[in-house]
Formats: C-alpha cells, structure tokens, sequence
C-alpha cells in the first residue's frame, strides 16, 4: 500500500513538471502563432521596400527596417573588436589575480544592467559629452557597449575549445605569444566567436530602451544619409504604431507586420549563428 | 629586444582592452551619479525618498517622490516570480531529470527561442493578446494594469530562470542521486528531497537573476501596466515602474532641469538596485560551485 502512494505521488510529480513543460511551450507557441496568422497578411514586397504614407496609416516599414540594419552595423563594429580583445586578453594573457577577478566581475556586472540604465549612459556620453546627437552613431555605440558581455563570453567560450596543444605548438617553434595567438589560435576561434556574436547582435536589434533617447525618430520622410542622422528602427517603430500612433485600431495590421519581419529578423541571424555553428562542429569532427 | 618590445605593446593593449570593461561599469556609475546630483540642489534627498507623489509637472510645488514608482517596480517584479519561479524550477526539473535525451534536444532550443524574443514584442502582446482577456476576465478597462505586467516580466525572467537552474541542477554530482536510490528511494523523491536542496543556493542564484532581469525591464511594463502616476493600489490597477518614468518622460524633458536630473537619479536608483541583486546572485552562486568542488 505504502508503495503504491509513493508510485502515485511520482507519477503525479512528474506529471507537474511535464505540465511545467508544457505551459513554457504554450506561451512560446501562443506569441508565435499569434504574430504569424495577423502579421503575414500585410507582409508584401510594397510593405519591405517603401516608407510609410498618409501620416503613417499606409505604406511600408524600409526605413526602420535600414536604420535597424545601419545601427546594428555600428554596433557590431564596436562591440566585436572590443569584446574580441577583452576575450583574448582574459583567456590568453591574464594571470588569475584580483584584477583579472575584478575583471570578470564587472563583466558579470554589465550583463545585468538594465537597458534603460544603457540608454541613460548613451545620452550622457555619447549624445551629450561627446556631441555625437541623436544620431545612428549613438544609439549603436550604446547598444555596442550593452552587446559587450555577451560578445566578451562568447569569444572567451570559443578561445577555450581550442586545445592547449595548438599554442604550445607554436611557441615550441620559436613563435612569440602574439604569434601563436595570431595563427594557431584565432583562426579555429573565429567561427565560434561569430556564432555568439551574431547571438548578441540579434539582442542588440531587437532592443528599444536604450535607443529611444539616443536617435531614434518617430517618423523621417528620408532615409539617413550620414551616421549622424537620426533613423527610424524597427522596435521603436513597433512601439510607436502600438502605443504613440493616433489611431492605433486603425494601424493595428502594420503593428502585426513590424512584429513579424522583427521576430523573423532576430531568428534570421539566430539561424545563421546556428548554422555556422553546426558546420564548425562538423569540421571539428572531421579532423578530431 | 625589439620582437620583446613588440610582445610587451601587444600585451598592453589587451590588457587595456580588459580594463576598459572596468572603467565601462564605473563610468555608468559616475555618470549618473555627475547627471543625479544636480537634481539634490533643489530637492532634498529626504524629499525625493519618502514623498509619495511623483508629479514633476505640477503647477505650485512640483514634487518627486521616489516611492510610487519603486513600490510599482516591486510590485510587478514580485508578481513575475510568484509566476516565473514555480514555473521555470519545475521547466528545469522537467528538463534535467524527466524528459528523454530527444525531448531535451528539441525543448532546450525552444527555451532559447523565448529568451530571443524582443522585449517590445512581448509588450506588444500585452497590449493586443494578454490585455484583453485579462480585461475580460476582471472588468477592468483595457487590462493594461500591474498583472497584465507581472505575467509578460515572468515570461522574459522565464528562460534566464530554466537554464540557470537546469545547469545547477546538472551540477548536483551523480553520487548524491545515486546513493539517494540505492537507499531505496524511488527517482520523484531523489529530485525533490537530494537534487533540488542540493542545487539550492544555484537554483536561488538563477531566480535572483530573473529578478534583476525583471526589475530592469522597460519596454513591456512600459507598454502592458497603463502608467498611472497615481501611487499603486492593487494588482488590477495601473502601474508606473521606474523604467516606465523614465522612459516616458526622458523624451519630453529640457536638458537640465530639475525634472532631467531626477530622472537620472531614477536610473542611479534602479542600477544600485540591479547591481546589488547580480552581486547577491554572484556571490551565492561562487559560494554554491566551491562547495562543489
């Protein structure tokens, strides 16, 4: 009898986390399904390649589509050498000491920072301080500076796999430390240094706070001709057509499709990640 | 000497590269610290703690108190992780000690595909999906209250939550499990009395993170909690968080008023909190993988 309560409190236990389960997948199911079947009516070549018309009622979303593609370019370019070199100097130079521990603290630290804490150091340093103005260049050197840990992690993560041996090899042949970095070790970390940079850039695309003070515009009748120019971007054009627009019923659909070609966006450069990271595992196997 | 130069220079840089992650964080701080400040010249600090009215715009006496929009942050935060907890321990548990190698395989990503999902999105859904039925089901307006943003904060807490906890619970040594059965105790009670208490302070670790995810989150409590300035009553009413405040209002703000650096009070305010709890998180967290080893 005993047994059998027991056999029944498992079964049942188990159950509840199984249903635990399922309600994550429900939720993820649900916001999927619901941004497919009324987001994909409106997408058509007009609502990718044109601006939006008639006090933003009609048209399409190019613009913010560009200015979400120009900003994360900068981004990029400031978060992959800087994350890149904090990596290497934490997995191939640093002694384990305090500052090495105080390092990796602050990197632990940053990661958690909130977005609209990011915002407000974008504002100061580079709108304010460094006289940049709402512009791409300071809305993607804030979300440059976010990416970093992520960025720091992925390229240290991709620096550990490569073997001991490799470096070893290398500075046995006379090669100094950077020389041995240069070519025995950077060469096999760079496809998983992209995977998870790619990752963090997809963060960095899909984030709204921090640009929201920093250069992004309501509405540009142009597309931006210069880094200082202010830029429509997706999330903020998701925002404004959901909470700011006049007549929010009557742009509902374009809410929809903003929505979508955002989500498909981030898991556009997800699945490149992926990819890239599957054929690395492949090509690991076949010389393992 | 020369080639030795080289490698010295070289070993600069990148040690500059790792100290500018250093002077990042404490320039955040400084930062806000040099925009709050101004803000003390004409108000008390006093004022700013314990007031309960946030009313920067008020004709008279403009006033800025803190705590209206504070006890909304905590609100909405609490009220994720009474959700995001119980739910994302039991995803983790599902995942690390019941479901087949297959059903991981495809469940893992699927984890990571919810924490991908830009936080607008989310807030978006809260105003077209989540909203309406809430409204529905309570009377209220439009749904657009603390609870509609408590449950979207638990969905972005959800994936930091399951895969910090799954990876504390993989922590737990196999011995522990295996010693647990041999004594007779079937696999339900090996989870519940030795692997969780095991991977306790990882698993507290992982919802601290959550939590100071949640807390720092803007655009969907922006979007889903209506943004009432009042001070917060119930959970059916509308909120305005920290976030929200300043994501409202550093928009319409003149540079260098008194209202402009308040706001950057606001954000020193929420980064000492966020920093305390990844602190709190951290330290539980090394304690909890030294006892391991």
């Amino acid at each position: 009898m005993r047994l059998k309560i027991k056999r029944i409190k498992e079964v049942m236990g188990f159950n509840t986390l199984r249903l635990c389960m399922l309600v994550v997948v429900m939720i993820l199911a649900v916001i999927f399904y619901d941004i497919f079947s009324k987001g994909a009516g409106i997408i058509s070549w007009e609502f990718l390649t044109k601006p939006p018309v008639d006090g933003m009622t009609k048209g399409g979303i190019f613009p913010a589509i560009l200015g979400t593609f120009f900003v994360t370019a900068i981004t990029a370019i400031l978060a992959v050498p800087l994350g890149m070199g904090c990596a290497i100097y934490l997995n191939e130079y640093a002694r384990d000491n305090g500052l090495t521990r105080f390092i990796r603290l602050s990197i632990r630290n940053l990661s958690g920072v909130p977005s609209i804490v990011y915002g407000l150091f974008g504002v100061t340093l580079f709108v304010d301080m460094c006289h940049f103005g709402t512009s791409i260049l300071s809305a993607g050197a804030t979300l440059g500076l976010m990416t970093l840990p992520l960025t720091i992690t992925a390229s240290e993560e991709a620096l550990k796999t490569v073997p001991r041996s490799y470096r070893e090899g290398a500075l046995a042949l006379g090669a100094t430390k950077w020389q041995s970095i240069r070519t025995n070790v950077l060469p096999f970390a760079i496809p998983g240094i992209l995977t998870g940079t790619i990752l963090g850039l997809s963060r960095a695309a899909g984030e709204t706070a921090p640009i929201l003070f920093t250069g992004a515009a309501f509405f540009l009748p142009d597309i931006p001709n210069s880094i200082f120019s202010q830029f429509m971007a997706l999330p903020y054009h998701l925002y404004i057509m959901s909470t700011q627009h006049h007549n929010i019923s009557l742009v509902r659909p374009i809410a929809y499709g903003t929505a979508l070609v955002l989500i498909a966006l981030v898991f556009l450069m997800n699945l490149v990640a992926v990819i890239i990271r599957y054929r690395l595992r492949k090509r690991g196997m076949a010389h393992g | 000497m020369n080639r030795k130069n080289k490698e010295k220079l070289i070993e600069m840089f990148f040690l500059f590269n790792g100290i500018l992650v250093i002077l990042i964080l404490v320039g955040i701080f400084l930062l806000l610290l040099k925009n709050a400040l101004p803000a003390f010249k004409e108000v008390s600090l006093q004022h700013f703690l314990t007031k309960p009215i946030w009313n920067p715009d008020a004709y008279e006496q403009p006033t800025y108190g803190l705590l209206p929009m504070l006890v909304s942050s905590l609100m909405v935060t609490v009220g994720s992780l009474v959700v995001a907890v119980p739910l994302g321990i039991g995803t983790a548990a599902y995942l690390s000690d019941v479901a087949s190698p297959r059903v991981r395989e495809i469940a893992k990503p699927l984890v990571e595909i919810l924490a991908g999902i830009p936080s607008v999105v989310v807030g978006f859904l809260g105003i077209v999906l989540l909203g309406p039925v809430i409204s529905r089901l309570t009377g209220t307006y439009n749904g657009l209250n603390a609870l509609n943003g408590s449950i979207l904060l638990a969905v972005m807490a959800l994936p930091t939550i399951i895969s910090l906890s799954e990876d504390a619970l993989g922590s737990v040594p196999r011995a522990y499990e295996e010693a647990s059965l041999a004594l007779g105790a079937n696999k339900w009670e090996t989870v519940i009395k030795v692997k969780v208490p095991a991977a306790a302070s990882g698993i507290l670790a992982a919802c601290m993170l959550g939590m100071g995810r949640a807390i720092g989150e803007t655009m969907t409590v922006l979007m889903a909690t209506g943004n009432a300035a009042e001070f917060p009553r119930s959970f059916l009413g509308p909120v305005k968080t920290m976030t929200s405040t300043i994501a409202i209002e550093l928009g319409e703000v003149a540079y260098y008023t008194t209202h402009f650096h308040m706001l950057f009070a606001v954000g020193l305010i929420l980064f000492l909190i966020t920093f305390v709890v990844n602190l709190c998180a951290d330290i539980i967290f090394h304690k909890h993988t030294r006892v391991q080893a």
